[in-house]
């Protein structure tokens, strides 16, 4: 028997129509504009997420397209060298910032909760926060951009080029103060994941059974909580050399290393955090496909926190040239190459999952297949750039562009939208187009071949990076004319994914709830899934909820259509943290636009200080203030049931 | 005496096509360095194609047709195996790796011998600032974009920045170090061969980043004492009245930024142009040093370097053809 901590002890009932009727009514978002900025459900939340991370994709792509046609020749003049320095910045704060870990977010949002069996994240509130931080960070940090002033020091905005003196305009200013405003997101966003992680999943479910996306994302989230501050400290000191005249990165008084050890110990974590929520997908989607189990579960699952764990040690490898004495450079050299063996692990597993399963070739097959392919492309530049010695001659040049390139988009972009074909049917209640999703990987998948495996030869051949044009006579402008075809072939396949994306919303196939018999519990449920999830709460007994009886590994069973009924109002679960053994009923906040106006009033601050109109900075304040009230304002609970416990934020 | 620009003075065996490249290397700080990217080049790409195959396989030698739903799952044996093998090959890669890289930088950290000479290297928005000082100050001089040293011997590089971190690179000779701002590294190297080597800034450092390139010229030792000698000359005298107002002109318009010995002109803002019509390119090794490339690069180096950090020339077109004679005497 399980201990209840003070609330009362749920009663366990089976799913009926009448039960789904009461919690539609609890659970449902209201109409009209306020309904909608006031949602906290994760799966709009996701949802959000995922289109504007998109959309963003879309933009930081054509900023990528505009390049490849001023690199298409040599001394081309398309752009003058202020806008190609412009684009090549925004291109990368876009996609690295605002497209590769949100779109991972909105995934994790829209789908823990269903893998976990439960009714949403453990902090609605914070959820919905997180998501309307981000959005206010994009709008802030392409507001200097679309007025001509945009940051132009590249995402890594080295000091001193950063400094005031080199840069005068408030373009840096911009990026510097955004991005610790996106860093609040983040932050807001991973400490809900690790709470949820720890406290909501559903009975049964302990941590030996969770789905390996969740592993990821809880191993991103805790990198986050403790690589995040780098970089926004970075950027606070940055902003207050610019602005208040102090002395951190300056080269005389201060130290312009500084910045740089600030940054990777943010930076090279950062990397992590962009795939291993999207290697998790790969992980659950490939069995699915295979038609068994995950080879070595346990092994990928400690591969991807000891990843994560390394990843903390090796900041330096992006500093090789900067003069550091030869036992640092070994040492991190060392650190660098150890990080291939939990790569290799996930790789081997998920190698055998294919050898020995029965692959069923569908479109998000196809995508999670050929990631393995493009992961241990970008996985191998990689080996090459930790040698230091070998650094020495690569870093800096295409190679690296080329290493990752097959990093964020190999190991992001693919196994995302093989995502998105997988979850499509979840999200929305229908197919996408098979026949047009295959025409959409082979484009994608060669275009981006096209592009990106001829760059490590312009690497090799000496081209160095982030320059708006090269000279003639270098014997780089053949390959460049290869890889700006295969950057329009790539955006095509973009473009097939969009169209496949329209035309399927409207007119594709009905999904049901399991389409791809599929095994974890987001599939048990409608599709697309009623506002609580789950009628009742599902208890579970395997990894693998929905294969058991094909599986028969024990006799144990998991059951969704009978379970705890918690239907006094908006109410879900909480379990220990191991075992996953229920012992409180957690009361869930109701919709409220809290949240909404809290982003706007930072916002406003952020705003404020970046164009010095302190007024607005108090406005934004006192904005704050208010939605802070709003969000602590004592909730009158049930009168009927004075012992449910109200969940905290 | 001028060789074409890029790569016409190249050393025997160096890829006229890839200047650039850093496949073949020319000295002992670069050779083990070539070596170790062969080597790690064929494991990696040998990891690959074994991968690759092993996926298309798996995926081929077993793929289904029809509905992914009707496939009853099952629980599939064998798979650890994998993980186990895979780890125990791939354990044996990265030590190999790993120990081959630390012994090549034992063996690139320092010369064999004692380096023949140290140049003080600087850069700047966006050109390379080169100072031979040697033991008597006295006899140090400074230029700009192209270092010249003696074939053979182990040669100190310091290197700095002037405003923003540059990163130095030859990739035929040497991989890049940066130079940063408040802090001197050292780099060495060495050629073996007589020759043009290329190299180019590396680390990103503000709108000319892409045009900030330099030369590396080995020459015999007799020859390199000879130009280190016709280099430490102040400039000579000019003698012909249009080159005289010539260097009135200069020294007013381009004094305060730009330093010709044996003149007023001591401005350090841009590079030191006592020999310069001894140097092969202008603006970083952007244009051939040609009367036209110079005549309009002095008229508008925005329209062939925009952004550079020197302004139009605006005086009488007299003026400038005497600037122009003027600027041809400083051999
Ligand atoms: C405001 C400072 C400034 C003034 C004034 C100036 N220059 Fe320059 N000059 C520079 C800088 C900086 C460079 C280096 C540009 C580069 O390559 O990025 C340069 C480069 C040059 C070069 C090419 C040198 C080489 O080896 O690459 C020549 C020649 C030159 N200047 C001539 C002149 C003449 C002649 C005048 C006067 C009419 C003049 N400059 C005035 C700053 C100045
Ligand atoms: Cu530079």
């Amino acid at each position: 028997m399980t201990a209840w901590e003070d609330s009362r002890v749920p009663e366990t009932a089976d799913l009926t129509q009448d039960v789904r009727d009461r919690l539609k009514e609890i659970w449902e978002e209201k109409p009209g504009l306020l309904g909608w900025i006031s949602s906290v459900d994760h799966k709009e939340i996701g949802k959000r997420y995922i289109v504007t991370a998109f959309a963003l994709l879309i933009v930081g792509g054509i900023e990528a397209l505009i390049m490849r046609l001023q690199l298409a020749g040599p001394e081309r003049r398309l752009l003058s060298p202020e806008a190609y320095d412009q684009l090549f910045t925004m291109h990368g704060v876009t996609m690295i910032f605002l497209y590769a870990s949100p779109v991972l977010s909105g995934f994790s949002n829209y789908l823990w909760p269903l893998l976990l069996g439960s009714r949403d994240m453990a902090f609605p509130r914070l959820n919905a926060l997180s998501y309307w931080i981000y959005l206010a960070a994009a709008v802030f940090l392409y507001a200097g951009f679309v007025v001509g002033h945009g940051p132009d020091d590249g995402w890594f905005n080295y000091v001193p080029y950063a400094s005031r003196e080199y840069n005068p305009a408030f373009n840096i200013d911009i990026y510097a103060l955004g991005l610790i405003l996106l860093g609040i997101s983040t932050t807001v966003g991973s400490a809900n994941f690790v709470v949820t992680f720890l406290r909501t999943r559903c009975p049964g479910m302990s941590i030996n059974r969770v789905p390996i996306l969740t592993w990821g994302t809880l191993t991103a989230s805790v990198g986050n909580i403790l690589a995040v501050p780098s970089v926004s400290l970075a950027f606070f000191l940055l902003w207050m050399d610019r602005q208040f005249g102090t002395h951190f990165y300056d080269a005389n008084q201060g130290q312009p290393l500084l910045w740089q050890h600030l940054f990777w110990m943010f930076g090279h974590p950062w990397v992590y955090v962009v795939v291993l929520p999207a290697m998790g997908m790969v992980s659950d989607g490939l069995p699915t496909f295979c038609r068994r189990p995950l080879v070595g579960y346990t092994p990928v699952a400690l591969a991807t926190v000891t990843t994560m764990a390394l990843g903390f040690g090796v900041w330096v490898h992006h500093m090789f040239a900067t003069g550091l004495p030869n036992l640092a450079l070994s040492f991190f050299s060392g650190a660098s190459i150890a990080i291939v063996i939990p790569s290799a692990v996930a790789v081997f597993a998920w190698t055998a999952t294919i050898w020995t399963g029965r692959p069923r070739i569908t479109t998000p097959f196809l995508f999670f297949a050929g990631m393995i392919v493009l992961f241990v492309i970008g996985g191998v530049s990689g080996f090459m750039t930790a040698s230091a010695p070998l650094d020495w001659q690569l870093t800096d040049t295409y190679f690296v562009v080329a290493h990752l390139h097959y990093v964020l988009i190999g190991i992001n972009v693919f196994p995302v939208v093989g995502g998105l074909y997988y979850w499509f049917p979840k999200f929305t209640g229908r197919m996408l187009d098979e026949r047009l999703g295959k025409w959409n990987f082979w484009t994608m998948f060669v275009g981006f071949n096209v592009a990106f495996l001829p760059m490590h030869l312009l690497g090799v051949m000496g081209m160095p990076r982030r320059v708006y044009t090269y000279p003639q006579g270098m014997g780089w402008t053949a390959t460049n004319v290869v890889v700006s075809l295969g950057a329009v072939l790539f955006a095509i396949g973009v473009l097939l994914l969009l169209i496949n994306v329209a035309v399927s919303l409207k007119r594709g196939r009905i999904a049901g709830d399991n389409p791809w018999g599929a095994p974890t519990l987001e599939w048990a449920t409608t599709s697309p899934p009623p506002p609580y999830n789950f009628a009742v709460i599902p208890s579970v007994a395997s990894r693998h909820p929905l294969w058991e009886d094909a599986l028969g590994e024990s006799t144990a069973r998991s059951r969704i259509d009978h379970g705890l009924l918690l239907d006094r109002g908006r109410e879900t679960i909480a379990t220990s943290p191991l075992d996953a053994e229920p012992n409180l009923i957690l009361e869930m906040p109701a919709d409220t636009p809290a949240p909404f106006l809290l982003a706007v009033g930072l916002t406003g601050i952020f705003a404020g200080a970046a164009g010095h109109w302190w007024w607005l900075s108090g406005a934004g304040g006192a904005l704050l203030v208010l939605a802070l009230l709003m969000w602590f304002w004592p909730r009158r609970m049930h009168a009927d049931e004075p012992e449910a416990e109200p969940a905290h934020v | 005496m001028l060789q074409p620009l890029h790569n016409g003075g190249a050393p025997t065996g160096m890829s006229p096509d890839w200047p650039m490249g850093f496949l073949h290397t020319y000295g002992p700080r670069a050779d083990p360095v070539t070596g170790l990217a062969w080597g790690l080049s064929i494991i990696s790409i040998a990891v690959v194609v074994i991968v690759t195959v092993l996926v298309l396989t798996g995926v081929l030698r077993r793929a289904g047709r029809g509905e992914v739903a009707a496939l009853r799952p099952v629980r599939g044996e064998g798979g650890m195996q994998w993980i186990y093998i895979g780890l125990a090959l791939t354990l044996v890669a990265l030590l190999g790796s790993l120990v081959w890289t630390v012994t090549v930088l034992a063996e690139v950290d320092s010369p064999a011998s004692k380096p023949a000479l140290t140049i003080q290297v600087t850069g700047h928005q966006w050109w390379w600032e080169a100072t031979y000082s040697g033991d008597d100050p006295s006899r140090a001089f400074t230029t700009a974009n192209e270092i010249h040293i003696p074939v053979g011997q182990p040669v100190m590089v310091k290197l700095t920045g002037a405003d923003v971190i540059h990163s130095f690179w030859i990739p035929t000779l040497t991989g890049k170090t940066d130079a940063i701002p408040g802090r001197t590294n050292v780099a060495w190297l060495q050629a073996d061969q007589p020759g043009v080597y290329r190299g180019q800034c590396t680390e990103y450092c503000g709108q000319q980043h892409a045009h900030m390139a330099m030369y590396v010229i080995a020459d015999p030792p007799a020859a390199f004492q000879a130009w280190a000698a016709q280099q430490r000359q102040p400039a000579a005298q000019p003698a012909a009245p249009q080159q005289v107002m010539g260097e009135q002109v200069f020294v007013q318009q381009c004094g305060a930024c730009h330093t010709v010995r044996g003149t007023p002109a001591g401005g350090v803002v841009g590079p030191d142009l006592t020999h310069l019509m001894s140097r092969r390119t202008i603006g970083a090794g952007l244009l051939p040093n040609t009367v036209g490339a110079l005549s309009g690069w002095i008229e508008n180096p925005q329209a062939m370097k925009p952004g550079v950090l020197m302004p139009p020339t605006k005086v009488a077109p007299v003026q400038l053809a005497a600037l122009r004679a003027y600027l041809e005497t400083l051999r």
